[in-house]
């Protein structure tokens, strides 16, 4: 276990006073800590908006990038560097809006790195619009009459594509929370924690309301039953059960066949190819009289 | 021999590519550099398509408008190309109320070698004894295309190909061509397409991510058949995907690049921007195409040069290069990751259909020297910060995870450590100098154009990338028709070093697009004043043909 202090950064946080995010960046040092990780071994991935923002209050290596595009870029980094935690930290709208198709693509090529979504329901950085979690009927400041679209289940959607690790936590249980990224980050494989963030600025619901919709999985729940995972995941947002939906043992991660071959570092210490082999290709493309 | 134009014509499906293939490789098996350009329909069946052929005793890498000899495999391609045949040439074909080598394909196939499937090989018989190639080079390149597919189609195909020959020889009669003399010599023969990857292996890129667009994908097709390149390859789900994979890669420390077309690159011009502002290399290739929108998916244009320059919102710097020819694109894509590399920008290659399709006989093809492997680690002070600021405004570079000094990479405008800032007052402007230093100092190092006697001709023709050919042939023709000719060719076309502007020269720019991209930016950037243009904006490549005529 290393020092969870070791992951405190100097730098100004710009989230609100009393943000729920307060309590994933707790959890999320403390899981690091726990899984004795030094902050050269991390990278967190990001895109845009308030949660978008966690990498930089942590000490540890950061991709910052656009909006909705971080799976794609810890994708690369996975590939160029797996001896590296690569871990999306943002949130809904990010991770479910505009980078949708890349969450949907994610489920099929199970690359190795970790997925906390960050799920306040709406789009608070650019002052309170729908997300794609909000549910039918709520008033927003652009859903004037209410959002008359259905809200999207991205948990359901992770099981039904067989990803192996699926989880939900809540801000305010950061002791839980610890232990959930803890579990999702020494997954091996693609693992989705979706964390309930309730935003106290634009949001129309208290932490406390928010509480009263959690419901945990239970011991009782099998985490190898796809069909209670989905049935547990689909009972959003009314009843936002909490805890590990669904867990199987790892299935081959992406590019482990191309890592096979190649080996297992950092792309960047890999010796260049073979001179010989790119003349050899180069004179296959010579042609003329035998 | 003299300079033989050959078209090869019929519809997807018909096999005329395999024709045409083989037909050049007799030629080369013969000791003739031979030079394939394809156009075709976007469609997997039907519709009229054609090979040509150009052969010389010399490799003469330029295409033509006009045929010597037209192989019409089928009526409704005879129809559609019947005017490309020039004057005199010579049609092979099966219909028999046209002047011309009368050769039923399909009944000589099936009388031969069982079945009308050989009809290309009777097709090749016949151009090969209409042109004075032995029957043997045929057959023995036949052998060789078929061999994997076992001795019986080998031998249906010599059948059907000797049958071909013999049927197109007692047609000519004593029209029949003396046999060209065989030749000892070898060509190194490929499209661009295929030499790009083997030297972006050689600069040492180990990732690309694209989502296949007609006509790039076979960039990153040639990665992924080809694993001992040493590069990882994965279709991405769409083009944003694919850029920030790579994005992600080269932070992380792989050479990567991308391919796309001009539709796919105008989903990728958010992450360009994001490559400027993180300063984290990548190779973009964009194979061109016609646009706007869908446009003509399988043809060739020069379209996209104005829209890499300006693609990306914000401000930074990057490089464009376009190359002419095989080698050419070798040189540059070793240039582009070096670039990319030194400069911590997006470098755009830009290629297209033509330079992607067309096979170049080429005297050798040579590999680029590796390039430096950079070791920042070894210049980085402790204290690390990834956008210190620095004199030239590059600064030293680390990777994601390199050691125990952290990076951090933010698209947001950001301080030296690379947090997110909002001090307008001394940070965003020392960031916003230090990005476009780099473009500053990026220029001085940039090549001029090639120049072909432009210092002193009267007229001097200005082209760049896949023009070179056609632009060549062009000048030469018209020094010998007495003309003051002479050109300046562009490889390396933003950022553009200075120019020595003639003020007793013409300048005449030569273009693959409708509105003079290259002029424009070379009038704003230099001055050169631009007295006349010549473009061809409908799909097919600049010819020398058409040069000469617009000039005379």
């Amino acid at each position: 276990m290393s020092d969870p202090k070791l992951f405190q950064s100097e730098i100004e946080n710009q989230w609100c006073p009393g943000c729920p995010n307060y309590g994933i960046l707790t959890a999320l040092r403390r899981a690091l800590g726990a899984l004795d990780l030094e902050p050269q071994n991390v990278c967190l991935v990001s895109g845009i908006g308030q949660a978008a923002k966690l990498p930089h209050y942590v000490r540890a290596n950061v991709f910052n990038g656009l909006h909705g595009r971080a799976i794609p870029a810890a994708v690369g980094i996975a590939v160029a560097n797996p001896t590296l935690s690569t871990i999306v930290t943002s949130g809904d709208g990010d991770l479910y809006g505009e980078g949708g198709n890349h969450f949907l693509h994610a489920l099929r090529r199970n690359p190795d790195i970790t997925v906390i979504v960050h799920n306040n329901q709406l789009y608070a950085l650019t002052k309170g619009q729908a997300s794609p979690t909000t549910p039918r009927g709520e008033r927003t400041r652009l859903q004037f009459d209410g959002v008359e679209v259905d809200p999207a289940h991205m948990l359901a959607t992770a099981v039904v594509h067989g990803c192996t690790f699926v989880a939900r936590g809540f801000a305010g249980d950061i002791d839980d929370l610890a232990s959930l990224i803890e579990r999702a980050v020494s997954h091996r494989g693609l693992s989705i924690l979706e964390v309930i963030q309730p935003c106290i600025t634009w949001g129309r619901h208290s932490v406390e309301e928010v509480r009263e919709l959690l419901e945990p999985a239970g011991e009782a729940h099998d985490t190898t039953d796809r069909a209670a995972a989905i049935d547990l995941a689909l009972r959003a947002p009314a009843r936002l059960v909490t805890g590990v939906l669904y867990e199987l043992p790892a299935r081959p991660t992406f590019a482990q066949s191309w890592r096979d071959r190649v080996g297992d570092g950092p792309l960047h210490a890999c010796p260049p190819i073979d001179r010989a082999i790119l003349e050899a290709e180069i004179d296959r493309l010579r042609v003329g009289a035998p | 021999m003299r300079d033989l134009s050959i078209f090869i014509v019929g519809a997807a499906g018909e096999g005329i590519q395999t024709i045409g293939d083989v037909v050049a490789r007799c030629f080369l098996r013969h000791g003739y550099p031979a030079f394939v350009v394809n156009e075709f329909e976007s469609r997997i069946r039907g519709g009229n398509s054609s090979m040509r052929i150009r052969i010389g005793d010399d490799p003469c890498n330029s295409p033509t408008e006009t045929a010597d000899v037209l192989l019409a495999v089928n009526q409704s391609a005879l129809e559609h190309y019947q005017t490309t045949l020039r004057e005199g040439g010579l049609l092979i074909s099966s219909d028999e109320n046209r002047a011309g080598v009368h050769v039923p394909f399909a009944e000589i196939a099936v009388e031969h070698a069982g079945a009308k499937l050989y009809r290309n090989a009777v097709a090749a018989g016949a151009l090969c004894a209409s042109v004075g190639l032995p029957s043997s080079v045929l057959e023995a390149v036949l052998a060789e295309a078929f061999t994997e597919k076992g001795d019986e189609i080998v031998r249906a195909n010599v059948e059907a190909a000797r049958a071909g020959f013999e049927t197109a020889r007692s047609r000519l009669g004593d029209e029949a061509p003396s046999e060209i003399p065989s030749r000892t010599r070898s060509y190194a023969f490929a499209n661009a397409h295929e030499t790009i990857p083997i030297a972006a292996a050689a600069a040492g890129c180990r990732f690309i991510a694209a989502y296949p667009m007609s006509p790039s994908t076979s960039i990153i097709t040639a990665f992924a058949a080809n694993p001992q390149l040493g590069v990882f390859a994965e279709q991405a789900e769409d083009e944003i995907a694919a850029i920030n994979m790579c994005l992600g890669a080269s932070a992380a420390g792989a050479r990567a690049m991308t391919a796309t077309s001009g539709g796919g690159f105008a989903l990728m011009t958010e992450a360009v921007s994001l490559a400027g502002m993180i300063e984290t290399p990548i190779v973009i290739l964009i194979a061109q195409r016609p646009g706007p929108a869908t446009g003509l998916p399988t043809r060739t244009a020069q379209e996209d040069l104005l829209f890499a320059l300006h693609a990306g919102h914000g401000e930074f710097p990057r490089a464009i290069l376009a190359p002419s020819d095989p080698q050419d694109a070798i040189d540059l894509t070793a240039r582009a990751f070096d670039l990319a590399d030194r400069y911590q920008i997006p470098v755009i290659l830009l290629t297209d259909q033509y330079l992607a399709d067309g096979r170049f006989s080429l005297e050798s093809l040579t590999l680029p020297d590796p390039l430096p492997k950079p070791d920042p680690a070894a210049e980085v002070p402790d204290a690390y910060a990834r956008y210190r600021l620095t004199e030239d405004g590059i600064s030293p570079r680390l990777f994601l995870g390199q050691d125990d000094r952290l990076v951090v990479l933010d698209s947001d405008e950001h301080t030296e450590a690379g947090h997110i800032t909002e001090d307008l007052v001394e940070t965003r402007p020392a960031m916003v100098e230090k990005r476009l230093e780099k473009g500053r100092r990026l220029r001085l190092e940039m090549s001029g154009p090639a120049s072909d006697g432009a210092d002193d001709a009267e007229l001097v023709l200005i082209g760049w990338g896949s023009t070179k050919g056609a632009i060549d042939e062009a000048v030469a023709r018209l020094r010998s028709e007495g003309l003051s000719v002479g050109s300046l060719h562009f490889a390396e076309v933003w950022p553009l070093p200075d120019l020595d502007v003639r003020e007793d020269a013409r300048y005449w720019a030569i273009e693959g697009n409708a509105t003079g991209q290259f002029a424009q930016i070379l009038q704003t950037e230099t001055g050169l004043p631009i007295e006349g243009r010549i473009g061809r904006y409908d799909g097919l490549p600049i010819t020398a043909d058409r040069i000469v005529e617009a000039l005379s």
